[in-house]
């Protein structure tokens, strides 16, 4: 009875959809006040009866109910409850479930926070996203219904791939979606601005709270699965330019240009045309990830199924949206009238630099990823365009960008001063040399390009301190008074500062990590004693462990330093019992910033086994600085000026919700 | 500075950050480009020693040993032709004898493989596509059946696992 309530209200969901993707925009191409009013109703029912699916699935899930197909292929009675939820998105069905639901769950934020918006906007907007639910609704159901049911139900499921049972990977797709979809209310904002031929700087503070808190969800989402794969492939990497990874860094590079461009147009009423493109773009490239995840085109981890009809079918849609979307966009962009002049250097200028290098190193990332597709389809020729490819185009890209990034909000609007600019930089610029000074001195022998790149990192840093040392006067005037005056900041600017620092921490992470990591792979018997790094560590011997769902064979290191014991270490090697897949638990141990890393190969007869070590100095720094980039993110949305808005056209929407 | 010469500079920035980004990309490609190649591919195209491919079969039915240390080596057959493989590291956690592998790196002087990389499966049931379709292309594919091998035996891997 479960499964097919909720695969009743999925149908209800869908004909609610189709009705709010006519109605309201009828109405308002009508000025018919009447019906512009049923989109909001609509659009929260809709919401209303997914989420009631959703749930349904997940009470399958918690009753093991292994009638249903999708809940016998992907869980299993003893797996522990956490599993058994998080199950319901470790599979496609599901995680399309959860990607209408986060789609219905938006279109519902946009028909309660948006109620200052005008109208006709807001009932176009409404009708622009029920347009996306109808067609991902129309999917689900159509290829990917999750409540099929099984004649004879089996009495235990097939289980979770195991690699899927762990925290991260319970939290990463939920993340990770709200960061894709939420770009899908950006889109449907330009869309219906496009519709009805009208763009203004108030459009752009509408649309950037939204933008800002996708963005946020995507940094947090791409950052987890980032640390999961680390931990949990035993590897030892944390970013391999696979391309379901580049799938979702380049909605997040577009996300990032279009987050810039926004404050241009809603500052200075200029870009418009470009960041309407932009919001295009970015939700067109999220859906460009959902196809090369979910079409099987590429396999790994995130394909769960290779279904062609799904593929074309995606395929189908991305084509519809994008091509539309892009169709209207040449038809209309004519007609918006751009303002705003700025001289080249300027505030404006340097976002405008932002976004060309942003869109550049997007350009280059997505070629790299489709390019392999493309000539396998055009000539059969197989080819894997991996990380070198990537660190020889990307990186050479970035590097500009970085060292421009202080640059940035030290320039006024309109017309800037570069070399007021650069003077108000020294004292960041010189600190940042000192540190490259330093890192050289420390690390004579090591890679020549890694002292840069930490410089570069501590220049990031030090330059958004300085932005708001210099907007507070903080070192001109008394203590008590500059203090006051950081305080006053707005929340936006210590936002910037924060994301932009943010960025530095992640910078150093990156390169220290890279240029100074120190690896070992040898192996070992109960006894021995390896050295990395200047830490030894002694294999101690063997125990078993049982988990509620598997069961570990866990290597006891011990750390020590100059003699000196400083703790232990415990990888495993685990074997689930319901499918006898063995995967590898890592043992991590963090001292600062950095981390030993170690992890436990195959035995190898006679009682020795493979052993994987490593020192990852200032490793976590690379997600402790997408965190800070997250914090920032989250303080700039809690600007007062996002709350009110602007004094004409009243409050911005769903700042309460992105919280 | 007029609105004219404002366009300029910015499409004059513009060209040149897209120029540079292209010139980037066809560099890197002439040189960052990975094959897959197929024992048999790899024979028919007599791969000269030291280029960079990717190699991938299935791993022949006894054919692992270990060498000193974490050195492993088989053979990745596509069961027309073999190759030998030497592999330093620690093998992915599904990495079985009779099962699809991917493998990167450059055939050495004496012939054999030197792999760097052999690339992880993350589920019991994946085929890397590369190899499935190498073997489809070769006539050697057997419909789904080492899938539904590799679920039927699941059962008796999970009891050897316990009573370990």
């Amino acid at each position: 009875m479960i499964p097919e309530l909720g695969h009743y209200a999925l149908v209800l969901a869908l004909a609610l959809a189709l009705a709010q993707s006519v109605i309201p925009l009828w109405g308002a191409r009508r000025g018919d006040q009447a019906m512009m009013s049923v989109g909001p109703a609509v659009a929260l029912a809709q919401f209303a009866f997914v989420l009631f699916a959703f749930a349904m699935l997940t009470v399958a899930y918690l009753q093991s109910d292994f009638s249903v197909v999708n809940v016998w292929e992907n869980s299993h009675s003893a797996k522990p409850l956490l599993y058994k939820i998080s199950g319901v998105w470790g599979n496609h069905e599901g995680s399309m479930v959860l990607w209408v639901l986060i789609l219905a769950f938006f279109g519902g934020l946009v028909a309660v926070f948006g109620n200052n918006l005008p109208d006709t906007l807001k009932a176009t907007t409404l009708s622009v996203q029920a347009w996306i639910s109808a067609v991902f609704l129309l999917f689900v159901l159509g290829t990917s219904n999750p409540f099929l049911r099984i004649a004879n139900a089996p009495a235990e499921g097939r289980d979770l791939n195991p690699i899927l049972q762990d925290v991260g990977l319970a939290v990463h797709p939920p993340l990770l979606y709200a960061g894709y979809v939420g770009f899908s209310i950006a889109f449907s904002f330009a869309v219906a601005a496009l519709i009805e031929g009208r763009v203004d700087a108030a459009w752009a503070r509408w649309v950037r709270p939204w933008t800002l808190a996708a963005w946020c969800f995507l940094t947090l989402g791409i950052a987890v699965g980032s640390y999961w794969a680390y931990y949990e492939l035993g590897w030892g990497g944390w970013w391999f330019w696979d391309p379901v990874e580049n799938a979702s860094f380049l909605p997040w590079l577009a996300g990032t240009a279009l987050l810039h461009s926004a404050i241009v147009m809603e500052k200075r009423n200029a870009l418009k045309v470009w960041t309407i493109l932009l919001a295009i773009l970015t939700f067109s490239l999220s859906l460009l990830g959902t196809f090369l995840v979910r079409s099987g085109v590429l396999t790994s981890v995130h394909a769960f199924a290779s279904d062609p009809t799904r593929g074309v079918f995606i395929l189908l849609i991305l084509v519809l949206s994008v091509g539309g979307a892009l169709s209207l966009f040449a038809w209309r962009a004519g007609s918006l009238r751009s303002g705003g002049l700025f001289a080249p250097i300027s505030r404006e200028g340097a976002l405008v630099l932002n976004n060309l290098l942003l869109t550049a190193a997007c350009g280059v990332v997505l070629v790299g990823t489709l390019y392999p597709l493309a000539l396998e389809a055009l000539t059969g020729d197989k080819i894997s365009v991996g990380a070198p490819f990537f660190d020889a185009t990307f990186a050479p890209i970035m590097v500009p960008l970085l060292i421009a990034v202080p640059f940035g909000p030290m320039l006024a609007w309109k017309r800037g001063d570069l070399l007021a600019a650069a003077q108000r930089l020294m004292a960041a610029a010189g600190l940042a040399l000192v540190v490259l000074i330093a890192t050289y001195a420390l690390t004579v022998g090591g890679p020549v390009l890694a002292p840069i790149g930490i410089g570069i990192g501590a220049w990031l840093i030090l330059g958004a301190i300085s932005e708001v040392t210099f907007r507070s006067k903080l070192f001109s005037s008394p203590l008590s008074t500059g203090l006051r005056r950081a305080a006053g900041l707005p929340r936006s600017a210590w936002g910037t500062a924060l994301a932009h620092m943010g960025l530095g921490v992640t910078v150093i992470g990156i390169v220290a990590v890279t240029a100074y990591e120190t690896e070992k792979i040898v192996s070992m018997t109960p006894g021995k004693t390896l050295d990395v790094a200047g830490y030894e560590l002694t294999l101690e011997g063997f125990s078993p462990r049982q988990g509620p769902n598997y069961r570990d064979q866990v290597g006891h290191f011990t750390i020590r330093k100059g003699g000196a014991e400083i703790g232990t270490l415990t990888p495993a090697r685990r074997i689930y019992a319901a499918t006898g897949m063995p995967t590898t638990e890592t043992g991590i141990r963090t001292m600062w910033f950095s981390q030993l890393y170690v992890s436990l190969g195959e035995a190898q007869g006679d009682g020795a086994v493979a052993v994987r070590a490593y020192y990852k100095p200032l490793v976590t720094l690379i997600w402790l600085g997408a965190v800070v980039m997250v914090i920032g993110g989250v303080v700039s949305l809690s600007d007062r000026r996002l709350r009110v808005g602007a004094p004409r056209r009243a409050r911005a929407p769903a700042v309460q919700a992105a919280e | 500075m007029t609105r004219k010469q404002r366009r300029l500079v910015l499409i004059g920035v513009a060209g040149a950050i897209l120029f540079s980004a292209v010139g980037l990309m066809l560099v890197a490609f002439q040189d960052n480009i990975v094959f897959f190649n197929s024992p048999s591919d790899v024979i028919a195209n007599k791969t000269a020693p030291g280029k960079r491919i990717r190699l991938g079969g299935l791993v022949q039915d006894g054919s692992v040993e270990r060498l000193d240390g974490t050195t492993v080596r088989f053979v990745v057959t596509d069961t027309s032709n073999d190759l030998p493989v030497v592999y330093t590291g620690l093998l992915p956690d599904l990495f079985r004898e009779g099962q699809g592998v991917v493998t990167e790196g450059a055939i050495g002087a004496d012939g054999v493989f030197v792999a760097d990389t052999v690339l992880a499966k993350h589920d019991e049931t994946y085929m890397p596509r590369e190899v499935a379709d190498a073997l489809k292309k070769d006539g050697h594919w057997m419909g789904d059946e080492p899938q539904e091998a590799a679920a039927n035996d699941m059962p008796a891997k999970a009891n050897g696992a316990v009573t370990q």
